[in-house]
């Protein structure tokens, strides 16, 4: 007990020196460790394969795209690959992902917040609760081909929804323009794991507010608008904008979902990526590295914005 | 309050609704093959299709094998730092990952690039090697899910306190691991397991890249080759991913005896 609550410098060189002694009383109230050094290769020796793996299966091969796309076929140093990505096709390409992607991240996180809003303040059942985060996280790892698959059978030219509307209400939705393979079609598909994943992340930021925030607020004399434009949504920010990177990276990285409903019709950069390393289109490899060097930089961006605000966010959270 | 609770149920029912309908038209569709009435051909066809059953099987081996070599690379370091770390205050963990980084086309890229033959490690010249680095990088999808699960494991119970409580009570060392910290930990791997079984299953990316014949590209074949069979799949794939998230709620409900209090 004394050693706990005692100053910490000085019961912990206590303790080392009576290990050092040989003399790890195990069943006694000394700590239960074993010598320093010991206790220190240990460590070690458990973090050795993670950190291995983390070289060789994270670090050098994103090392080896960053220099790849600076080498020139002969090895040498160039620029010539970044140059490469300025020309029209992939430049259009960059633009489309990135809109699909910041498209689906906003709507993502407008209407994800607003669900959750309902369902922690907004008055709903406590009941509902539960089901409602269960069913988020389904829905948020139900991506990939199999939800291209569903989107097709609800959307599709002979899907449901499309099909009533044509019967019952007489609206023709491809008539109107719509169609699923295009930014609009992919953003709604995108959608179903992006709103989840902003339920999920922000439910427990909304938990985070306190009951005596507001009664405090509305003491000194606030509205409601007033409480959540002052008080609410200044202490949220840090987590919608972070949440907000998140899903755009998400999106931004989403490739089996195209792919499966676009083909290679629709050229979004993951797709092109994907191309290129199967081979199909583009011969020259080091544009390769450029386009994945591209997206590394920008999910790298928006995955340093997601941090950067989480760890600002962390504090209201306790 | 009253409009308040009209506005809840508004967005609440719009939700459903969205994310309804994809499910009912899903199912739905495949239940169309047959003309004129609803039936489960399709679902037949799929699973008596000797590829399908070849492709999946050999992505739940991938999943399991992605979640052993998962607990073994994530479980050490924060279980160890715990445990024979000297500092009496909760030990300095490394802080959670981000969210994984979704370029898997990305890194895919760079293991073709770095492990094709002429390299030190020619992983992708045999056969097993090209299994090996499709399931190191499922590892990496893994690893921070895996990852988080287990810290936050570690970190609801109290590992300095719940020793010294068992060393008062005579325990040693293996009693304490096997029976106090191990339970707990547990199910934090589970559920760390189970998410990363949904990943693998239907995993086309990286598998497609590696040219391997997984339940993804299986997937991605039909779709582009099949009209009612994909929808049956999706349904599946579905059904799947429901039952890890329910296995994990499962799980994690045993969990809440030791900490009620958060």
């Amino acid at each position: 007990m004394r050693r706990r609550q005692g100053g910490a410098s000085a019961s912990t060189k206590r303790v080392r020196m009576t290990f050092t002694t040989g003399e790890a009383n195990i069943l006694g109230a000394t700590l239960p460790a074993p010598t320093a050094r010991r206790q220190f290769s240990f460590a070690w020796l458990g973090v050795m394969p993670f950190l291995l793996f983390a070289l060789l299966f994270l670090i050098l091969p994103t090392m080896k795209i960053v220099v790849g796309s600076f080498q020139s076929n002969e090895g040498g140093f160039t620029l010539a690959n970044i140059a490469n990505l300025f020309q029209p096709s992939i430049l259009a390409a960059y633009w489309i992902s990135i809109k699909i992607s910041v498209a689906s991240a906003l709507l993502g996180c407008f209407v994800g917040f607003l669900i959750a809003w309902a369902m922690v303040l907004g008055g709903l059942p406590g009941w509902l609760r539960s089901p409602i985060l269960t069913f988020s996280g389904v829905a948020s790892n139900f991506a990939g081909i199999p939800l291209a698959f569903a989107f097709l059978a609800t959307f599709g030219r002979l899907g449901l929804v499309t099909l009533i509307l044509r019967d019952w209400f007489d609206i023709n939705i491809y008539g109107l323009g719509f169609n699923l393979l295009s930014f609009g079609g992919l953003t709604l598909t995108y959608l179903f794991f992006q709103i989840p994943l902003m339920i999920l992340i922000v439910t427990p930021a909304l938990d985070g507010l306190k009951r005596e925030w507001r009664e405090a607020a509305l003491i000194l004399g606030a509205s409601g608008a007033q409480y959540w434009r002052m008080v609410a949504l200044p202490i949220l920010w840090p987590t919608l904008l972070g949440t907000f990177a998140l899903l755009f990276a998400n999106a931004f990285g989403a490739v089996a979902t195209a792919y499966a409903l676009t083909g290679s019709s629709l050229s979004i950069v993951p797709i092109l990526l994907f191309a290129q390393i199967r081979g199909d289109v583009l011969q020259d490899p080091h544009l390769g590295y450029a386009l994945a060097f591209g997206m590394i930089v920008v999910t790298g961006i928006a995955n340093f914005v997601y941090i950067w605000f989480r760890t600002r966010s962390e504090r209201w959270l306790k | 309050m009253k409009t308040n609770r009209f506005w809840s149920w508004l967005f609440l029912l719009l939700g459903v609704a969205y994310f309804v309908f994809p499910l009912i038209g899903t199912f739905e569709f495949s239940l169309k093959m047959r003309r004129g009435a609803y039936s489960f051909d399709a679902y037949r066809t799929v699973l008596t299709d000797p590829q399908f059953q070849a492709t999946f099987g050999y992505s739940v081996t991938m999943a399991l094998a992605t979640i052993v070599m998962g607990v073994v690379l994530v479980v050490p370091p924060p279980f160890l730092f715990c445990t024979f770390s000297s500092l009496p205050s909760p030990p300095p963990t490394p802080p959670p990952f981000p969210s994984p980084p979704p370029f898997r086309s990305v890194i895919v890229f760079g293991y073709i690039r770095i492990y094709t033959p002429p390299s030190i490690l020619p992983l992708t010249g045999t056969w097993w090697g090209t299994n090996l680095l499709l399931l190191f990088g499922y590892a990496t999808l893994a690893l921070p899910y895996m990852y988080r699960s287990v810290d936050t494991g570690l970190r609801s119970i109290d590992i300095a306190t719940l020793t010294e409580a068992a060393q008062s009570l005579g325990a040693g060392w293996i009693t304490i691991m096997t029976r106090v910290i191990l339970p707990n930990v547990l199910v934090a791997v589970l559920s760390g397991a189970f998410l990363t079984f949904a990943i693998v299953i239907g995993e086309f990316t990286m598998a497609a890249l590696l040219n391997r014949p997984a339940f993804g590209p299986y997937l991605q074949l039909i779709g582009a080759n099949r009209a009612y069979e994909p929808a049956a799949l999706a349904v599946i794939a579905f059904g799947i991913t429901w039952l890890c998230m329910g296995l994990i709620q499962l799980v994690s409900r045993f969990s809440k005896l030791p900490n009620a209090g958060r």
